[in-house]
């Protein structure tokens, strides 16, 4: 009972305070000020040597305008695409490497490898593996199928669907090992019941294996959303200028390019702004529609 | 039963290792171009055996950029913000498991709330600020704000902490007369060893890898990090098609990280996946 006095209590307080001092300092300087600047920003009108000029919305009304907003946005959208392929992929994986099979770690490590490998050796790679004239995937392409491959890079249509290649080789590891921790979890006795009752595997990993794995489906969808709407490194380094007619360009790239190529600091903040909302809103979106379909014990 | 499991093991093996063609044909072609002379880089068909093998691209890009002090420059950063940050997370994090005070849960749903900002939105006003304080091309805006601590990090190691420091022993170091930092130092940081390895580990990655932030910050070829110094090899130091110089450039920047992935690998995995399952 002697931890209830007041002076005890007082001290534990203080203590509290003083431990978690640091990151709340840190939320103040670091994001609660940047917050609120970048949305009093987004109204004004400064390229960071001029004094900056109030301009009310004209910010986002010239967005609207923008096709490069569209474009961009439209791109982040199109990218999304990779989410589900990324966990249908995963998801084959970490079932094949949930059997007790000999050296199974080895496969465990050698899918990982690319996610842990730098974004910039990565991109330099898949650059040159992606060519049209000299990369070796349509080296690959001519020689099996006895076709020329697609421009990737060159050809508009094709950048996005090469970003979401380029996605998921880097990606289904990461994503591989969540799903395999998942299936560690679910009772074998679970499987046991279900084929005592004449369940065939199909209908054992659809009414088991995907339902009881739904707290990652969501944890992957969400993560997968936000960073892709957050993706920036792949395009400033693979699509010089957004690509061919911008089609490489995602959202963090347009405002990336007109806060420090252009130093519209206003515009990029009201971008940055609109983004943040989206992703906001679209997380949100998800919880809710998570208590629908995510299995809580 | 047992032929039918077979086959199926067969199978398994067969699919998981075309997939890991996949997985690391890239990674070996870049090691491959990187040791082979700019002549030999588009032989048709392609040679995946570099015959004659070269160290000399690994020599001319160290000679052509300053990558060494692009590692400096990378270690320095990792070095400051993993040390100071981890410490100070794991102080918040033993605050928030093991004490009482008022607007705990609050407090901490607040920082939680902080993952939500996109990195995009702080990013201007963040720039303007080290700008006003002169620390453009100067480390400092990649350390200073790391060193307050992730609150990923003081999440998972709230999680651990709950269930791994026994209040028993809290309450005895108390009794023994230590005061809250030294049982924080001398009872805590031992027991939670392990989540500091795994998220040293998983930051080590992070900061070294980092692209947008360096590259908004660091202008001078010397005080860039390895990431962005690569990046800029293509227009700054060697020409577009030198795919062999590229290449071992590449592999360079790769180096580190697979080291410290072949060390710490058992960390990563079981961090991922605690962070995955219970966040």
């Amino acid at each position: 009972m002697k931890n209830k006095t007041p002076g005890y209590r007082r001290k534990e307080i203080i203590w509290s305070l003083i431990f978690i001092a640091p990151p709340i300092l840190g939320f103040l300087i670091f994001s609660l000020t940047p917050l609120i600047t970048s949305f009093g920003l987004s109204f004004m009108s400064w390229d960071m040597f001029t004094p900056a000029k109030f301009t009310g919305t004209e910010n986002f009304r010239y967005m609207l305008e923008d096709e490069k907003f569209y474009k961009s946005l439209y791109n982040t959208i199109f990218l999304l695409l990779g989410v589900p392929l990324g966990m249908i992929i995963s998801l084959v994986l970490a079932i094949l490497m949930n059997r007790s099979l000999k050296g199974i770690s080895i496969f465990r490590t050698i899918y990982y490898i690319p996610v842990i490998s730098p974004i910039i050796a990565v991109s330099l790679l898949w650059q040159w593996l992606l060519n049209y004239d000299y990369g070796i995937i349509n080296e690959f392409i001519w020689n099996i199928l006895g076709i020329q491959g697609p421009n990737w890079l060159g050809d508009p249509n094709w950048v996005k669907p090469s970003f979401i290649i380029m996605g998921l080789w880097g990606g289904v590891g990461g994503t591989m090992v969540l799903y395999l921790a998942g299936l560690q979890g679910i009772p074998s006795s679970y499987y046991e019941a279900a084929q005592v009752d004449g369940a065939s595997r199909w209908h054992q990993f659809k009414h088991i294996t995907l339902p009881l794995l739904s707290p990652i489906h969501f944890y992957v969808v969400v993560m997968g959303v936000i960073g892709t709407f957050q993706s920036f490194s792949q395009m400033y380094i693979l699509a010089a200028d957004g690509g061919p007619e911008y089609s490489g360009a995602t959202i963090v790239y347009y405002i990336f390019q007109e806060a420090f190529k252009y130093f519209n600091m206003g515009y990029a903040s009201a971008v940055a702004w609109v983004l943040g909302i989206l992703i906001f809103i679209l997380t949100l979106f998800q919880f809710r529609l998570s208590k629908r379909w995510v299995y809580q014990e | 039963m047992v032929k039918q499991r077979r086959l199926i093991n067969l199978i398994v093996y067969i699919v998981l290792i075309a997939g890991s063609f996949i997985m690391l044909a890239p990674l070996a072609w870049t090691l491959s171009t990187s040791l082979k002379n700019q002549k030999h880089v588009f032989d048709i068909p392609p040679q995946w055996i570099p015959d004659p093998a070269t160290w000399l691209n690994y020599k001319d890009v160290w000679a052509k950029a300053p990558l060494l002090y692009g590692f400096m420059n990378s270690a320095i950063v990792v070095v400051t913000v993993l040390s100071v940050g981890l410490f100070v997370a794991a102080m918040a994090a033993y605050s928030f498991s093991k004490f009482d005070f008022p607007f705990k849960e609050g407090i901490f749903l607040a920082l939680l709330g902080t993952m939500m900002i996109p990195y995009s939105v702080v990013m201007i006003p963040q720039y303007i600020g080290f700008s006003e304080l002169g620390w453009v091309d100067t480390l400092l805006p990649l350390i200073v704000p790391g060193m307050f601590g992730n609150i990923v990090t003081i999440f998972f190691f709230r999680q651990f902490m709950q269930g791994s420091i026994p209040n028993d022993l809290i309450d005895a170091a108390k009794i023994d007369g230590c005061g809250y930092f030294r049982t924080f130092t001398t009872v805590a940081l031992p027991i939670v060893k392990p989540a500091i390895a795994a998220q040293a580990a998983l930051g080590f990655m992070g900061i070294w890898n980092d692209f947008l932030g360096p590259l908004i910050y660091l202008h001078t070829p010397e005080r860039q990090t390895i990431q962005v110094l690569i990046a800029s090899m293509q227009s700054n130091y060697i020409s577009t098609s030198n795919y062999p110089s590229l290449m071992a450039a590449s592999i360079i920047a790769l180096l580190p990280v697979v080291i410290v992935f072949f060390f710490a690998q058992r960390y990563f995995i079981e961090s991922l996946a605690i962070t995955g399952i219970k966040g």
